[in-house]
């Protein structure tokens, strides 16, 4: 990439936003087509049974109904829940798209009422009867997969959806040689990703010209597509998604849900455009949840403090069923279990368990914000055992900048890094040195400052399709109009991230035009060529580098032209200012329009040179990027009431080369207080009888605008070799960096407590509980660390129990 | 059964026949097709619904469509017609632009509306006021603080164009 540019790495303002601030933009609720029909869906209040019938007569003939429908009604007509995960002896968990005969969690749906207007079909949903007879539901994912627990799935003996297992290195003499032994066990509790916008379809289906039209709040519109086509059994090329605005998604749109195919259906069978748009609770219990994981985790380390190994055990709650990649995602925690050290030998059991709750999916970080959490707490808990300050501890067992590309002993290749710096200057930033001395004082006044590390890196840009379920790679095509105007369409669909703004940076600087020369088109299966979709932090890294090459083909291509009319070299060209310049002669420059008709005309090209000026690239990544970054944070304690308050947060991150700051700086804000979200507030909590109790946003706290201190943000820039343009991606980082800076400050603050581990959310009852567990704070802190974790584990468990009992 | 209403909205007169039961929301969204006010929760909880009313920020998800016979309700498709606009984009829209207060956009339309509440009673609020004024209002994409610095330079323009 050019180290001087105009527009590429510049802070400019989006151009997505106008429409946004003028309430003018189109999400899907907001569309209204003529004789509309909307739909609702009747769901299961039991978390397990058995649905003996299902009566729908006075729904029937309620007024403004247009028709109630069961799983009866779609037999053979709608084919199951695609799920694109593939594990070794991965056990077969198939959803129906309405239940049929037995339902696994609350919210799953059994009929679906159409009427003519949103209050009638309220109305009407009510009026559906339905005979449960309730089953033993299945919650606690440990008995889900112990002996004699009820089975989710006949003919299966148990709830094991999968074992996957990987090892790398010589762990039994890891553990023989260590010094100490460290063990614990952490919870990664279960979140509900609350895009803003819940979801929403909306389909119609023109009888004359064969066509269905999806517009969907999706992040994946092209994959979403063709499922469509396969469980509808419609051609696909009568099938054409479209993502209007799309509120949030953060993962909870990476998939394929039974409303989209439903919805899509009812509008072929009714001859009626049919929306149906989610409610906030519907969106709390039948849109998926992230992490819940139980991880238990053993370090062999030596005195000074150099990792020899790690052994761990993950239980990961998949849910009753798959959605789109639910088995896939606790093993991405299993590959980045290393974390940013060297550890010389792993040894990962992931167990996946089936249980009476919604599936958990991919939500920002999808299984790498649960491996950082458990490798930062680690890295915290064998520096109190040793003694050791976190910072340095980190700094032992880093890999050298010269190592890199670095393999860690799971295989897994970081492309580039230089995490010693980047945890430098979070600890200049943050004044550590000074923090350490301030907290030491506030101790001896009783008042509990904590201060937090996390050195992260995380797996990006996913990614290269050798390791990608529906292929990794990204498309774009890039047409010069003949009015000199640019179009750059994007398989990536992006929600928010800005592309609109970034893409057309790109398109500027290359063609030396301005970002409002080029015009940035997204999500819309009739218009852009099939693409993959906006996740895992790869919409600039590999849906960016497609238009870029793109871009790279259509300046090279005009280079020629040109070349061609002056007689001059086409790689003395510059691109600038309207013009095509050449570097050597005045003369030899003509104007961009020029050169453009000449496309097009076609009177004179160079011979065998197609007209026009087309190009389009399937970009496939060599590999994945690894961002990776540092974070510090500082918390106070309230003695008297548990409380933590967030005093200071600064965060470094590296995410490669960057196309605009102001939107890298947005995702990185948005993405740390999510993190504080799950750190503090957040956790979906299913009772015993598998109930979501924390089901709205009165019960599930998400942070509002007064959570934060003033975050203070630095990037350092490795650029990724990955691709072209060096970017490694950055919607994530923040989500996987932040959780375990918080909960290492709240857990140091609370070192002259005994306390060596707290789970999340760090809620006041459970801090101020801690706290006087032990009430003096000046005994010895951590001994008897080894013997603690089962006990701990089991009041935990108790703390856990009682909470959701209350 | 049906109800008459009469409100002023975005500066316009509006007659209309609405079931009692209708929400504000539904009616401005429905039945005048000002769909810029979004639902995000229907429970009053998360804001993107907000208007304002009288001057004042509601919710206008968890407000009936009756409730508000005789009011003078702005949504965000009029916030630019507001006084201090300067004829284009009011300051407050221009700040969301400007600081990148927005991403996903969804909770936009009812944080600008909180927002120009706040400036309107309190023209130069400290971080800690614009972070209490906006409590109300979700946002799940940019951690609030370029929503924060987006009104604090709203603030800034407009105690510049009243000079």
């Amino acid at each position: 990439m050019a180290t001087a540019t105009k527009f590429i790495g510049k802070p400019l303002k989006r151009k997505e936003d106008p429409r946004l601030i003028q309430g003018i933009a189109h999400y899907v609720d907001d569309l209204v087509l003529a004789g509309m029909l909307h739909a609702g869906f009747v769901r299961s209040p039991h978390a397990h049974a058995v649905v003996k019938s299902i009566d729908s007569t006075k729904a029937q003939s309620a007024p403004g109904v247009v028709g109630v429908f069961t799983a009866e009604d779609f037999r053979g007509q709608i084919g199951i829940v695609p799920c694109a995960a593939q594990l070794p002896d991965l056990k077969g968990a198939p959803r129906p798209v309405l239940a049929t005969g037995r339902v696994r969690f609350v919210g799953e749906a059994v009929a679906v009422v159409v009427a003519s207007d949103r209050y009638a079909l309220r109305d009407a949903m009510d009026l559906v009867e339905v005979d449960y007879e309730p089953l033993t539901p299945v919650v606690d994912p440990e008995k889900a997969i112990s002996k004699n627990a009820p089975v989710l799935h006949e003919p299966s003996a148990d709830n094991v959806s999968f074992r996957w297992e990987l090892e790398g290195g010589d762990v039994k003499r890891a553990f023989k040689q260590a010094d100490k032994v460290i063990r614990q066990r952490i919870l990664n509790q279960r979140l509900v990703p609350m895009a803003m916008e819940p979801r929403g379809v909306l389909a119609e289906y023109k009888r004359g010209e064969k066509t269905l039209t999806v517009w969907s709040s999706t992040q994946i519109p092209h994959l979403l597509k063709t499922q469509l086509a396969a469980m509808l059994g419609t051609p696909e090329h009568s099938v054409r998604v479209i993502t209007p605005e799309v509120g949030g998604g953060f993962g909870s749109k990476l998939n394929v849900y039974p409303e989209e195919a439903i919805v899509a259906h009812l509008a072929m069978r009714l001859g009626h455009p049919v929306k149906w748009m989610e409610s906030r609770r519907e969106n709390f219990v039948c849109t998926i949840h992230g992490r819940d994981q139980i991880a238990d985790v053993e370090a062999a380390v030596s005195k000074d403090g150099t990792l020899l190994g790690t052994k761990w055990r993950i239980i990961a709650d998949l849910g009753a069923y798959y959605q789109l990649l639910t088995p896939l995602v606790p093993t991405l925690t299993g590959l980045m279990l290393a974390g940013s050290y060297k550890v010389p030998a792993i040894k990962i059991e992931i167990i996946g368990a089936l249980t009476n709750k919604m599936a958990t999916d991919a939500y920002r970080g999808a299984g790498r914000p649960e491996a950082t959490y458990y490798v930062e707490r680690l890295m915290d808990l064998i520096a109190a055992e040793l003694k050791m300050d976190p910072a340095e501890i980190r700094r032992k067992n880093f890999p050298l900048p010269k190592e890199f590309p670095y393999t860690t002993p799971t295989g897994v290749a970081y492309d580039s890094a230089n995490y010693q710096r980047s945890l430098d200057i979070a600890l200049k930033k943050s004044g550590y040195a000074k923090l350490r001395k301030e907290q030491a004082a506030l101790r001896k006044q009783g008042r509990y400052l904590g201060i937090g590390v996390s050195t992260y890196v995380e797996i990006c840009a996913m990614g290269p399709s050798s390791a990608m379920p529906a292929g990794g790679w990204e498309s774009a095509t890039v047409r010069v109009e003949p009015t000199g105007k640019v179009t750059i369409l994007t398989g990536a669909s992006p929600h928010g991230q800005g592309q609109e703004t970034s893409f057309a940076q790109m398109g500027a600087e290359v063609l030396g035009l301005t970002p409002d020369d080029v015009n940035v088109v997204h999500g819309d299966t009739g218009a852009v060529p099939y693409g993959i979709g906006t996740f895992g932090s790869r919409g600039t890294a590999v849906g960016g580098t497609a238009a870029y090459m793109s871009l790279v083909k259509l300046r090279d291509k005009l280079a020629k032209i040109v070349g061609h009319l002056t007689g001059e070299d086409p790689k003395n060209f510059v691109f600038g200012g309207g013009s095509i310049s050449s570097k050597s002669s005045a003369n030899k420059s003509i104007s961009l329009g020029e050169a453009i008709g000449a496309a097009y005309t076609a009177k004179t090209l160079p011979q065998g040179m197609e007209p026009g000026l087309e190009a389009t690239t399937f970009f496939e990544p060599t590999n994945f990027t690894f961002p990776f970054g540092a974070h510090v944070c500082v918390v106070e304690i309230d003695a008297e009431t548990g409380g933590v308050r967030l005093l200071k947060y600064v965060a470094v991150d590296d995410c490669g080369n960057v196309l605009n700051p102001l939107l890298v700086e947005g995702q990185v804000h948005g993405g740390i207080v999510q993190s504080v979200g799950q750190a503090m507030f957040e956790e979906a909590v299913y009772d015993e009888h598998g109930q979501l109790i924390t089901g709205e946003l009165m019960d599930y706290a998400i942070p509002r605008a007064d959570a934060m201190p003033w975050m203070e943000t630095h990037r350092t820039v490795t650029p990724s070799p990955v691709n072209p343009l060096g970017v490694k991606g950055v919607g994530e980082a923040g989500t996987i960096g932040a959780t375990p800076a918080i909960i290492n400050a709240v857990v140091d603050a609370l070192a002259p407590f005994g306390v060596r581990h707290v789970d999340m959310p760090v809620k006041r009852e459970r801090i101020w509980k801690l706290m006087r567990r032990k009430a003096a704070p000046k005994r010895a802190p951590r001994a008897a660390a080894k013997a603690k974790p089962k006990k701990k584990s089991k009041s935990a468990a108790r703390r856990r129990t009682s909470r959701r009992a209350r | 059964m049906s109800v008459e209403i009469q409100v002023r909205v975005n500066g316009q007169p509006r007659q209309s026949t609405v079931e009692p039961r209708t929400l504000l929301v539904h009616y401005l969204r429905d039945v005048l097709g000002l769909t810029g006010t979004h639902v995000g929760c229907e429970t009053s909880l998360c804001g993107a619904c907000t208007v304002l009313l009288d001057g004042r920020a509601v919710k206008s998800c968890t407000m009936l469509a009756v409730q508000a016979d005789g009011a003078n309700i702005t949504t965000i498709e009029g916030v630019s017609g507001l006084n201090g606009s300067n004829g284009g984009l009011h300051p407050v829209q221009e700040g969301f632009w400007e600081k990148h207060g927005l991403q996903c956009g969804f909770c936009t339309p009812g944080m600008i509306c909180a927002s120009v509440e706040l400036l309107s009673k309190n023209p130069n609020p400290s971080e800690a006021e614009i972070r209490h004024a906006l409590h109300g209002n979700l946002c799940r994409c940019t951690g609030y603080q370029k929503i924060v610095e987006s009104v604090r330079y709203a603030a800034g323009k407009m105690k510049a164009r009243k000079r």
